[in-house]
């Protein structure tokens, strides 16, 4: 398939956008400027992007505990996310969720997610309003390698199969989940033969080009927004940091971790550009630079909104009341 | 010797898998990485991977292999990651470990231990930080301990595991560093015996996990005002040891109950409810519970430090009563 230089480009400053994004969150949780935990996404940033490039606003996605790059991909605001990682009142959980926890429903961004398999569930259940309510809609489901051996992940399948749901479930094999390499955690090395006890297409692309990311997801929410049902999408992909910031991640072989980093996506398609001649090396720079006003920016929005206020605490646990404050 | 809380409860496991070959632990990242917060760090190079098992991630199938290992001979320390997950494997607790049991007709022994770190403080918001207590005192069925030194986690935790039912074992995160001594003659200390942490006569303050900590700060400023408080560490939920807490009340006339749950529906309210019932005439004031305000845990820390209970509301919790 050929894709239109102007998706490349979007992809490409997409795929930036991540890297820059989480560079910084990295940064600030050495400085301690951010708390709680981070899981990021760097090496691993075509998957999201290639298979969002696809997707409409009002497509809905889940996500895992490593979200940053989904939630970006499919429309996130750099400012309100950066927000919450500083826990301000302006974040997109107003502070109450943090890293793990973000979501946009006017995206259809249905939240990251603190445990490992619930998002599968929760794509059946989006992808059934869609199909109930008539509309075109498609749920993408992103995971990782390790949460394909929950309960919650053949139940779903299952499921969407029976019931031909637009789901398109998008397997991200990073090889890990946390110190557990694939081959210690399953006894198959590609998950998209899964697939086959459902009955539902499963193919194995290469995570790390993002062209092929694109066209694999493209065929397969055309199938769902047809009614043809659900598909298996397994990227092969690798997690460049430890499982989240803190971990150094030793049990990772040196020599993979090369190979891997030889392969990081984000070049290859700034090469791909270049040999194309789609844009000339400081048109790149450009965008180079774009991106980093946009981080900037979006830092000292971060910076500069305001704590919370302590009242916040009992807002929103339920649409039409409060919680009590405790007497102290 | 000194050891930290998180050396204690190894220590603990480790003793118990040297006397005994069918003691063998499951769970995520458990072996060579040591755990997530490294608990088994070491076991798995001292006792090889038939006996500590890294699993895949399957919350449902570690309890449930735990279950079914214990049926049939075995003495399995299951680790969960975080106590918040335990509601992938919550079937397997409730419906199975806890009722087989009874509903064989007492013919099966299951000595399993379930580990779950616990509690809030680290900002890991509201899937990351939860105290579920109640979610298996409410059980019959299972027994619950929740220490609150390296000395009784040690001690408790090979009790756990000489234990012929299924044990849930608590282990507040924040407590994993601290360092106490621990008494050379290493020995299990049985469960259902409540330990009085300092002893006072004015008020009784019955506290839990790392609330035991801050009852004993709020005792210590309260004695410079002139107020003496006995506090209590029940140490394992359930069994509960009324008789240590009902001695105290008769002496003091005045309790407050204090754990990191949400104040609805947590333990404390058990607790508190017992009291009343039980102890109505020997009481000078209601019985205060503190706890955790009723909602999900934040992640901003000046919202997270709103919502734990602290020191200081132990202290005004008391005063309410004078
Ligand atoms: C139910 C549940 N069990 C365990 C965890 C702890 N945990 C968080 S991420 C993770 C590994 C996930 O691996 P994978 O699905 O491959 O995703 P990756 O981190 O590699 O992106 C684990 C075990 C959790 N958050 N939820
Ligand atoms: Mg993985």
């Amino acid at each position: 398939m050929t894709i239109p230089n102007m998706n490349v480009i979007d992809m490409y400053k997409t795929m930036l956008k991540i890297r820059k994004f989480e560079t910084k969150a990295m940064n600030f949780f050495a400085e301690g400027k951010i708390p709680g935990f981070v899981h990021l996404y760097i090496g691993e940033e075509a998957v999201a992007t290639g298979v969002c490039a696809n997707l409409n606003d009002d497509d809905y996605i889940t996500s895992t505990h490593r979200g940053h790059g989904h939630i970006l991909a499919k429309g996130g605001d750099l400012k309100f996310m950066m927000a919450e990682l500083f826990g301000r009142a302006t974040g997109y959980g107003k502070g109450k969720g943090g890293s793990m926890h973000i979501a946009d429903a006017t995206k259809g961004i249905l939240g990251a997610n603190g445990i490992v398999g619930a998002g599968h569930n929760i794509s059946v259940g989006a992808a059934l309003s869609a199909q109930y309510r008539g509309t075109k809609q498609v749920c993408v489901c992103f995971f990782g390698d390790a949460s394909t051996n929950q309960g919650t992940f053949h139940e779903s399948l299952n499921m969407a199969s029976l019931w031909k749901l637009p789901v398109i479930f998008i397997c991200e094999n990073n090889l890990y989940g946390i110190s557990i390499h694939q081959s210690r955690h399953q006894a198959i090395k590609d998950i998209s033969e899964r697939a086959v006890s459902y009955n539902m297409p499963g193919i194995t692309v290469d995570g790390n080009d993002v062209f092929a990311v694109y066209d694999a997801a493209k065929e397969a929410i055309k199938r769902a927004r047809e009614g043809n049902g659900p598909t298996l999408i397994e990227c092969k992909t690798y997690r460049q940091r430890g499982h989240f910031e803190g971990d150094p991640g030793t049990y990772k072989p040196a020599p993979e971790q090369e190979e891997w980093v030889k392969k990081d996506p984000i070049p290859r398609v700034e090469k791909f550009i270049l040999n194309k001649k789609i844009l000339n090396e400081s048109q790149l720079k450009d965008i180079q630079q774009e991106i980093d006003i946009q981080i900037e920016d979006a830092v000292e929005f971060a910076n500069n909104s305001p704590y919370p206020s302590l009242d916040s605490v009992i807002e929103d646990v339920y649409s039409d009341m409060k919680e009590e404050v405790r007497v102290r | 010797m000194k050891m930290t809380f998180l050396e204690a409860i190894k220590t603990g496991m480790d003793h118990e898998m040297k006397k005994n070959e069918n003691v063998y632990i499951l769970g995520e990242d458990v072996g060579p990485f040591g755990g997530c917060f490294g608990v088994t760090a070491g076991l798995f190079d001292k006792y090889g991977d038939k006996r500590v098992r890294d699993t895949p991630i399957s919350e449902g199938a570690i309890v449930g292999c735990a279950v079914g290992s214990a049926a049939t001979g075995l003495r399995p320390i299951a680790e969960l990651m975080f106590g918040d997950f335990v509601t992938v494997a919550m079937d397997m607790i409730v419906n199975q470990a806890a009722k087989m049991r009874y509903m064989f007709g007492g013919k099966i022994n299951l000595p399993l231990v379930i580990r779950m770190p616990i509690g809030a403080g680290v900002q890991a918001s509201a899937q990351h930080s939860q105290s579920i207590e109640a979610w298996f005192t409410h059980v019959p069925g299972l027994k619950v301990v929740y220490p609150s030194t390296p000395e009784d986690a040690l001690g408790l935790m090979m009790s756990s595991i000489e234990d012929d039912n299924p044990v849930i074992f608590f282990e507040h995160k924040l407590l994993y560093g601290m360092s106490t001594e621990v008494g050379d003659d290493i020995k299990p200390i049985p469960l259902g015996v409540a330990k009085v942490q300092r002893e006072g006569t004015d008020v009784t303050v019955i506290a839990t996990g790392k609330m035991v900590h801050n009852a004993i700060e709020a005792s210590e400023k309260l004695a410079k005002e002139g107020i003496s408080v006995e506090v209590i560490d029940p140490r394992t939920l359930y069994p509960l040891d009324k008789n240590t807490i009902f001695s105290s009340i008769e002496k003091t006339h005045k309790v407050l109950v204090i754990t990191e749950e949400h104040k609805r529906g947590g333990y404390g309210g058990e607790i508190s409810a017992m009291i009343s019932e039980e102890c109505f005439d020997d009481l000078d004031a209601p019985v205060v519970r503190v706890g955790a305000l009723n909602v999900p845990m934040p992640y901003a820390p000046t919202l997270e430090n709103v919502v734990i209970p602290n020191t200081q509301d132990i202290i005004n919790g008391i005063k309410r009563m004078f």
